[in-house]
């Protein structure tokens, strides 16, 4: 069994929902990525989001656009990025990692490459965010040989043909965009939130992820009811962004952030089994 | 020779049904896009084989954009030159200046059957701005235009037109705050605000149906050309020549002809100082393939496959990709894709000036450059077709501060 699938098997197991959190690789520099991966987990995070920089983030909002940028600064590529996931693979062999970013490095690298070294690094599955379902044939074919997940996005305005298609070839989990809008924006409508994961679940067994604008507490239990798993990004980068040169408030910062969504996790009724 | 025996009989009928143009083209943007791609794919497929809507395309291209537009032999230029005869397609005479109102003429109706009350654009020189709140003024509609903080510095009086036609200018301070990241900006808003919104995209790049769209709407340019050489001279032109940016009006120009072997096309990129400094915005002549905005194409980009910034002296022509169709045409060898840098166009710019009172955009100058060189090493009898596809007003600023003059 993969990472991903055991470590959502061992949550629903105990009836909790999963809390996955994102930052971007390098950010605000290299030598801080791999200390903040493990505060995260020590501070309840289930599954690791790890953002691969990219010059033109264009799904992403001014919070993780600037993350982008300032690991840029650092020319973070993504063989550094891997490099980041080996260092981290050396202390946690549990942790799922799933690396979220857009097409274009990966294919300046080669999918071949790329994907051998990921799964050598220890990465669990990919989040690309420029590659819908129908741009994705080659791309999922030699992910499925190095056993790495092709995580899919879906959002208020995908349509029920659109919905099977990316459930059909997900593997891991799928990711609900919870909003019309890029990362770190404000969600309006928690019913559409809970109509979109009702018709996801007709098509598919994988635990559904909702992201994309929960940053607190009172965020997570508004969005949070319906889904298996709840992810946190602009939340946490902010305080990367906050504290750049003082690691130690950072860390402090996103400590507060951690476990007031932890909590509200944790407070949510049990999902229906 | 014909198209058949040289492999080129299937490019008339790209893209496929996916948006391809062989590997380059398709629809590579995020999910929370796809619905609104898929909306207007289907208002594209509709509209464009309706004989209402194109009517109305037609009448407003007649009375409103003021087409067709002249097909000049520039004569004095051809004798100076002292080779081919250079004939210039007279885009820059269109309403706001240039063939960008080819296309914003389009999508506005589009947007409009569509039920969209409000329209997005993207813009680098402010040309594809201007020509935007143009047409959302004159239907009404609400109009945003994202520029990147740079340009807005660099064309303060096409910012200045934009506001005066009541649209909102948004300043775009991210990434390297020129035309990549303006895209990128309106791309978000579109995601935002996707149920009423309609993205005008000004070249034929992003994701299908753009490319194709956009050339439909450019390809009245060529159609025109066409029927105007065979009245005004009788023939085909020999070589037909354009500049690149994104590509629309060479798109615009070249499409008609595709079918037409024995007509030659030369796309002309931005070589900036130079191609071999770097500092340049050719991603056909020294680019390689790789993913942006929305399609595969040729990117310029650095070894990590991150975007680099690009140089030209023309804002328009100042991006580090372009559209998919001209990938494809490069790689089946049906254009040629070369550049003339930044001094050559600046020669050409005051060449035309002087000898044909036609002041020229300096994107338009570096085709009227590679034109000159190419009508140079050819005999009398040939004829080299140049779409001159902006005015060069715009630029007036920018020439004088590059000369050390202060107006």
């Amino acid at each position: 069994m993969s990472r991903l699938d055991a470590r959502f098997a061992s949550l629903k197991e105990q009836g909790k929902r999963a809390f996955i959190t994102f930052i971007t690789a390098g950010d605000p520099e290299p030598k801080m990525t791999v200390s903040l991966l493990h505060h995260l987990v020590a501070e309840g995070a289930d599954v690791l989001e790890l953002g691969m920089p990219f010059s033109d983030p264009m799904a992403d909002g001014p919070v993780v656009q600037k993350a982008n940028e300032r690991a840029l600064a650092h020319h973070m590529g993504l063989s550094q990025v891997l490099q980041l996931v080996v260092q981290f693979r050396q202390q946690d062999k549990s942790t799922p990692i799933v690396l979220m970013g857009y097409l274009n490095p990966i294919e300046c690298m080669g999918f071949e490459k790329f994907a051998a070294q990921a799964n050598a690094a220890g990465v669990d599955g990919l989040i690309i965010v420029d590659m819908p379902p129908e741009e994705a044939d080659e791309v999922i074919q030699v992910f499925e040989e190095h056993d790495l997940a092709p995580v899919f996005l879906l959002a208020p305005t995908s349509s029920d043909a659109r919905i099977q298609r990316a459930c059909e070839l997900a593997k891991g989990f799928v990711y609900y965009v919870s909003l019309r809008g890029v990362t770190g924006a404000q969600v309006s409508d928690y019913q559409e939130i809970a109509d979109q994961v009702a018709k996801i679940r007709k098509h598919t067994s994988l635990p559904v992820g909702v992201g994309f604008g929960i940053r607190d507490g009172a965020t997570a239990t508004a969005m949070g009811r319906h889904a298996d798993a709840l992810v946190v990004g602009s939340a946490l980068v902010n305080c990367v962004e906050k504290y750049a040169t003082d690691p130690h408030t950072m860390k402090q910062a996103m400590s507060q952030v951690m476990r007031d969504i932890r909590a509200a996790i944790d407070g949510l009724p049990a999902l229906e089994k | 020779m014909n198209d058949t025996r040289r492999g080129w009989e299937h490019l008339a009928q790209m893209p496929d049904a996916k948006g391809h143009f062989g590997q380059y083209g398709g629809k590579y943007v995020s999910e929370t896009l796809m619905g609104a791609i898929s909306e207007l794919e289907s208002a594209y497929k509709h509209y464009l084989q309706e004989a209402e809507f194109l009517a109305e395309f037609d009448e407003d291209l007649k009375h409103y954009v003021g087409r067709p537009s002249p097909l000049y032999f520039a004569k004095r230029l051809t004798a100076q030159v002292g080779g081919a005869q250079i004939y210039l397609k007279r885009e820059d005479l269109n309403h706001t200046g240039a063939h960008k109102i080819n296309n914003t003429v389009g999508q506005a109706l589009l947007a409009k059957r569509m039920g969209k009350p409000r329209v997005i654009a993207e813009t680098g020189a402010g040309q594809h701005g201007v020509a935007s709140a143009t047409v959302a003024a004159r239907l009404g509609l609400q109009c945003t235009v994202y520029m990147g903080e740079e340009d807005i510095r660099r064309q303060a009086i096409n910012v200045y037109r934009m506001r005066l036609l009541g649209a909102e200018v948004v300043p775009v301070s991210s990434g390297s705050k020129t035309l990549k990241d303006a895209l990128n900006e309106a791309l978000r808003d579109w995601v935002t605000r996707v149920e009423e919104t309609f993205y005008i995209i000004g070249t034929v790049a992003g994701p299908h149906p753009y490319p194709a769209m956009v050339r439909d709407f450019q390809s009245i340019i060529g159609r025109e050309a066409k029927e105007q050489m065979l009245a005004q001279v009788g023939r085909l032109p020999d070589a037909l020549v354009a500049c690149v940016g994104g590509g629309s009006n060479s798109i615009g120009l070249f499409h008609p002809f595709v079918n037409d072997a024995d007509v030659e096309m030369y796309g002309v990129e931005a070589a900036g100082e130079g191609v071999s400094t770097g500092h340049h915005a050719a991603p056909l002549c020294a680019g390689s393939p790789g993913v942006l905005h929305g399609n595969r194409t040729y990117v310029m980009q650095d070894e990590d496959g991150q975007i680099i910034e690009t140089h030209s002296i023309s804002a328009g022509l100042d991006y580090p990709g372009v559209g998919p169709e001209h990938a494809y045409w490069k790689d089946m060898h049906r254009a040629q894709y070369v550049a003339v840098t930044d001094q050559e166009a600046l020669e050409a710019f005051h060449l035309l000036t002087r000898v044909e009172g036609i002041l020229p955009a300096l994107e338009s100058s570096h085709a009227i450059a590679y034109a000159t060189k190419l009508a140079a090493a050819r005999s009398k009898d040939e004829i080299v077709l140049v779409n001159l596809s902006g005015r060069g007003d715009k630029d007036v600023h920018t020439v004088a501060s590059l000369e050390g003059i202060e107006i």
